[in-house]
């Protein structure tokens, strides 16, 4: 051991990794790799996608520059009004019921009972299994001839006809809306849960002591400490939400009559459905704009409660 | 974008072993296996599982040894061939035969091969392509896009019995009968069933010529005046909304093209407008298929075609092609490949496999003696003759294909069925289908 060190000493690094030594080489060298692969996945295709929404391409045929003419396009398409207000409606409501479910159940898991671990395990499962396996579970039970969900209240005796889950369009879209919190609970209740664990039970039991009942522990100590990480696990989810596409594809493919496409889906059916590649790239462009809004909002506003 | 099979790789691990990697360096030449053409044929995934096996232990390695060339046989779900499509255009490379479903040959015209002498060939040879198979394979000018193989024929299956429980010895050939006896037998908990979702074969098969028979048309014959907004089409919405109340099952805003035939199967269904599958599948299975009364379904199924409006009668049905893409460094062994496939005797496996699913696109095999096998299925011989095109009156182009893949003319049913009067709704199609025509 001795002798190696030695002679390690002894033998100097050549001139080239000598530059490494160089914190700030070594930071660029180091981020090199991070650096391509987000250049190449993210940052190229996000500037094709931008010169592709300025032309005129369709599928096999090269278009020409035509400007901001696409975004007019879909700008007076009323699928795309109907497009927007569904994605808002769809993201608003699940990040609410995740938030709240997924609070819930956090405080619940962090108590302590028997087979806490295996409990735990199994809480992740909706998150854990391909969401295109679990939609088509869902999909099965709200199917509008066999829905089990029908079955159930028909047998109940809480309903005496058929409830058209994905047939009418505002249960179709709460039919989507249930099954991205049941998917999405688990992701909020297990960071929410590591936020929890981070603050330390003194804190409470101080509270406690001078008299503050649960809802006050809650609400003037638990709260105020876990926002940083709420809000980082609520921007996550915004972002998921919003660009959501396997879920709705293999719910309803967007309809009836267009009563659930979101954003990814209608820029899916126009760009690869109809060969508009062109409009198929403004449409998932003009998601850029809202998320970028609600994101920068979303940042500041941690940026904030983390230095007060 | 082609598989790596294990059984490639083993042979390239074989060939470098035996010749080695050293072997070809030194001659600067790979192996003759490498050398091989190869065809890969992408094609959807059988509703006739018989037949996709029949092409892999029978027609493909018969091919391939007739022809000497290797083919690769690959089967997707139908609605992922446009994607495959798209990503082998855009990155110019991918399957060297895509089948093509309806107009997409119009819409994907720039980057395919034309097969005109094949199809003039074939034609000669088998009495004349039907006029359907031309429209929505040729530019009219004697380019064809895709090379016409079959079509999916839309019928109605309708249980025998149960209509005949309400009186009707026959399948109602009006509208309005059709109305009549769907409103009859929806009292008895039986419905007919219709899907108006977002899916690519039964519910356009209904809806347009459904819309059709009333005297409703999407343009006029130029191409380019959209006059869907008649006092033909916007009657036709509202009888689609009492009928929808009266007759049909509720459920079907949300069917996909599945969902019918499990509804017929599990008798929840009196009718239904379906490719052959539940009849098929209910022969297939004799045993499971069982009517209320223990005996088997297939003996109460028959098959109709969509009755008749104040237009006349028509219908629309699942056209497939098989284009060569312009990308392919093999396009003569592609064509090669068809050419044998349409052989009399080739085409023939396919034919026979498909027991009357599929009809060919050709006059001469209305006459086979297949449609005499089962009566039940002689209505679909007739399927490819009668047919239309989406984009009527004028042409199946990309256009009519883009209000296709945008489900105008189902959503334009489906929002009257939801609630909005029909005028609007008429309306809504007729500003979809302007932006798509007139910009």
């Amino acid at each position: 051991m001795a002798v190696t060190a030695v002679a390690g000493a002894e033998a100097r690094p050549i001139p080239r990794l000598r530059r490494l030594e160089d914190e700030r080489w070594l930071a660029l060298a180091l981020l090199m790799p991070t650096a391509i692969l987000l250049g190449l996945f993210i940052a190229y295709p996000f500037f094709e996608g931008v010169l592709l929404s300025l032309t005129s391409q369709r599928v096999g045929v090269p278009g020409e520059f035509v400007g901001l003419k696409n975004f007019v396009k879909i700008w007076n398409d009323s699928i795309f009004r109907t497009t927007v207000w569904n994605t808002f409606w769809y993201t608003g409501v699940t990040t609410v019921f995740k938030l709240a479910l997924g609070l819930w159940l956090a405080m619940l898991l962090n108590r302590h009972f028997k087979g806490k671990a295996l409990v735990r395990a199994f809480i992740l499962l909706p998150f854990i299994i391909p969401t295109v396996l679990s939609t088509f579970a869902w999909k099965w039970m709200f199917d509008p001839t066999f829905s089990v969900i029908n079955w159930a209240l028909f047998h109940l005796g809480l309903i005496t006809q058929r409830i058209n889950w994905l047939g009418d369009p505002d249960l179709a879209m709460t039919s989507i809306i249930v099954v991205n919190i049941w998917r999405g609970v688990p992701f909020f209740a297990i960071s929410l849960l590591a936020g929890l664990q981070t603050i330390s039970p003194e804190l409470n039991e101080a509270a406690a002591i001078d008299g503050a009942r649960p809802w006050n522990r809650f609400w003037y100590v638990t709260w105020p400490l876990l926002l940083p990480v709420t809000m980082v696990v609520m921007l996550f989810s915004v972002i998921q939400t919003f660009a959501d596409f396997q879920l709705v594809y293999v719910m309803t493919g967007g309809g009836p009559a267009n009563a659930t496409h979101l954003f990814a889906t209608y820029a899916y059916q126009l760009g690869i459905g109809t060969g508009l590649l062109s409009e198929g790239a403004a449409i998932s462009l003009a998601m850029f704009p809202f998320l970028f809004i609600i994101v920068v909002v979303q940042l500041l506003y941690i940026r904030r409660v983390e230095t007060r | 974008m082609a598989k790596t099979k294990r059984r490639s790789v083993l042979k390239l691990a074989g060939g470098a072993a035996m010749g080695g990697m050293a072997g070809i360096l030194a001659t600067g030449r790979t192996p003759a296996y490498a050398q091989q053409k190869t065809v890969h044929w992408l094609k959807w995934v059988d509703f006739v599982p018989a037949t996709d096996q029949m092409f892999r232990r029978e027609l493909v390695p018969q091919a391939e040894k007739e022809l000497g060339m290797k083919i690769n046989l690959e089967t997707v779900n139908g609605n992922d061939l446009q994607p495959r499509i798209t990503a082998g255009i855009q990155s110019g490379s991918g399957a060297d035969i895509i089948m093509s479903f309806n107009s997409y040959t119009h819409l994907y015209a720039n980057s395919v091969v034309d097969m005109g002498p094949l199809a003039e060939e074939v034609g000669k040879r088998e009495g004349g392509i039907y006029k359907y198979a031309q429209a929505i394979c040729s530019n009219g000018k004697g380019v064809y896009m895709g090379m016409p193989w079959a079509v999916i024929g839309g019928m109605i299956a309708y249980r025998k019995s149960w209509l005949d429980e309400v009186g009707a010895t026959k399948f109602p050939d009006t509208w309005e009968s059709y109305r009549d006896v769907a409103k009859k037998l929806k009292a008895k908990g039986r419905p007919f069933g219709q899907t108006l979702g977002h899916t690519f074969g039964d519910a356009p098969g209904f809806t347009y010529p459904y819309m059709w028979s009333w005297g409703g048309k999407e343009v006029e014959a130029d191409g380019k005046t959209v006059v869907i907004n008649s006092k033909e089409t916007v009657e036709s919405v509202k009888f689609m909304t009492g009928l929808w109340k009266d007759g049909m099952d509720e459920g079907g805003l949300a069917w996909d093209d599945t969902n019918n035939n499990r509804a017929f199967l599990s008798q929840t269904i009196a009718a239904t407008l379906n490719g052959a599958s539940i009849y098929i599948e209910s022969l297939r299975k004799p045993d499971q298929y069982k009517t209320e009364k223990g005996e088997p379904l297939n003996k109460d199924i028959l098959h109709a075609p969509l009755p008749k409006g104040p237009a006349g009668q028509f219908g629309f049905h699942l056209l497939q092609s098989n284009m060569v893409m312009k990308y392919s460094k093999n396009q003569d062994a592609a064509k090669q490949f068809l050419t044998w496939l349409h052989q009399e005797a080739n085409y023939r496996k396919f034919f026979e496999s498909q027991k009357g699913f599929a009809t060919p696109c050709t006059a001469k095999w209305e006459e086979d003696k297949l449609w005499d096998v089962d009566p039940v299925m002689t209505p679909y011989k007739v399927a490819a003759k009668l047919g239309q095109a989406p984009g009527f009156a004028g042409p199946p182009d990309a256009k009519a294909q883009e209000g296709l893949s945008k489900y105008i003319i189902t959503d334009m049913y489906a929002k009257a069925v939801q609630g909005m009067p029909a005028e609007e709704s008429v309306k809504w199609a007729e500003s979809e289908l302007k932006k798509i025509y007139v910009a």
